[in-house]
């Protein structure tokens, strides 16, 4: 047995390449049996977390690497969960500092953390070794035959 | 110009309304370019702008914040702003966000138009 993820992708913080890694992970989760709705959901977490890596890890460089990957976790047959993880080599915060701002207060900005939180299942922060940063996201499918009674 | 970074926006006025509507996805890459072409739509004092959210598929945080951005904008001119057409994957962005009950959202640009 393999601990080697089945998709890994790199790409640079440049927003223009952000659409290809949410079609693909959209993709793969279809594939997957993720149903439109959680597929939608896992695409939008990918990119917000990405667009925070660009617009605030990397401050808008465009030159960062950013690395991710896609593990399916299976119970039995059934796919019931799909792990990602998304790392980078930009400024590093203490993971407690990460937390999505008040909804009452409207103002452009601040909701890509609330979003991300609100639709995965597991949301997990950490600094990476020797730099950068590690997200972990975790969408369990409702979907999965396995989960209904 | 990077054209990856367009974003389709065509613009028509009606009566006292100014329609603004944008095509495409609306992520990082892209919202800059709505942000300024609302500015400039903005920066004429329509007493309302309607927003047609009908081709756009996917909008993300940024996009959201521009509109947050344009509504900020539309309240201190005392002109109103509704979005419109907005398809099922965008608005749950908004509900997410707790702002589908900020902005005034109707179904369709006739509307928007009769309020």
């Amino acid at each position: 047995m393999t601990d080697i993820p089945p998709i890994s992708v790199q790409l640079l913080s440049d927003p223009k390449y952000l659409c290809g890694v949410r079609e693909l992970v959209a993709a793969v989760a279809g594939r997957l049996g993720f149903s439109e709705e959680e597929c939608g959901q896992i695409k939008l977490a990918v990119d917000e977390a990405l667009c925070n890596i660009v617009r605030h890890g990397y401050q808008r460089r465009k030159d960062g690497q950013i690395w991710i990957s896609l593990s399916p976790i299976c119970n039995g047959q059934d796919v019931t969960q799909l792990r990602i993880v998304i790392e980078d080599e930009a400024r590093q915060v203490d993971p407690r500092t990460i937390k999505g701002r008040d909804l009452a207060d409207i103002r452009p900005g601040g909701l890509g953390v609330h979003i991300i939180r609100e639709i995965m299942d597991e949301v997990v922060y950490e600094k990476r070794e020797p730099t950068g940063m590690r997200l972990t996201l975790v969408k369990t499918r409702c979907s999965c035959p396995a989960s209904k009674p | 110009m990077d054209h990856d970074y367009l974003i389709s926006t065509r613009t028509e006025l009606s009566g006292a309304a100014t329609v603004v509507s944008p095509s495409g996805d609306i992520d990082l890459g892209r919202s800059p370019t709505l942000r300024a072409h609302l500015k400039q739509v903005q920066s004429k004092k329509p007493p309302r702008l309607i927003v047609d959210l009908g081709l756009v598929e996917y909008m993300d945080s940024s996009g959201v914040a521009t509109l947050v951005e344009a509504l900020q904008t539309a309240r201190k001119q005392q002109a109103s702003m509704v979005l419109c057409n907005m398809q099922d994957k965008v608005r749950s962005i908004f509900e997410i966000a707790r702002l589908d009950t900020v902005f005034q959202i109707v179904p369709d640009v006739k509307t928007a138009l009769e309020l």
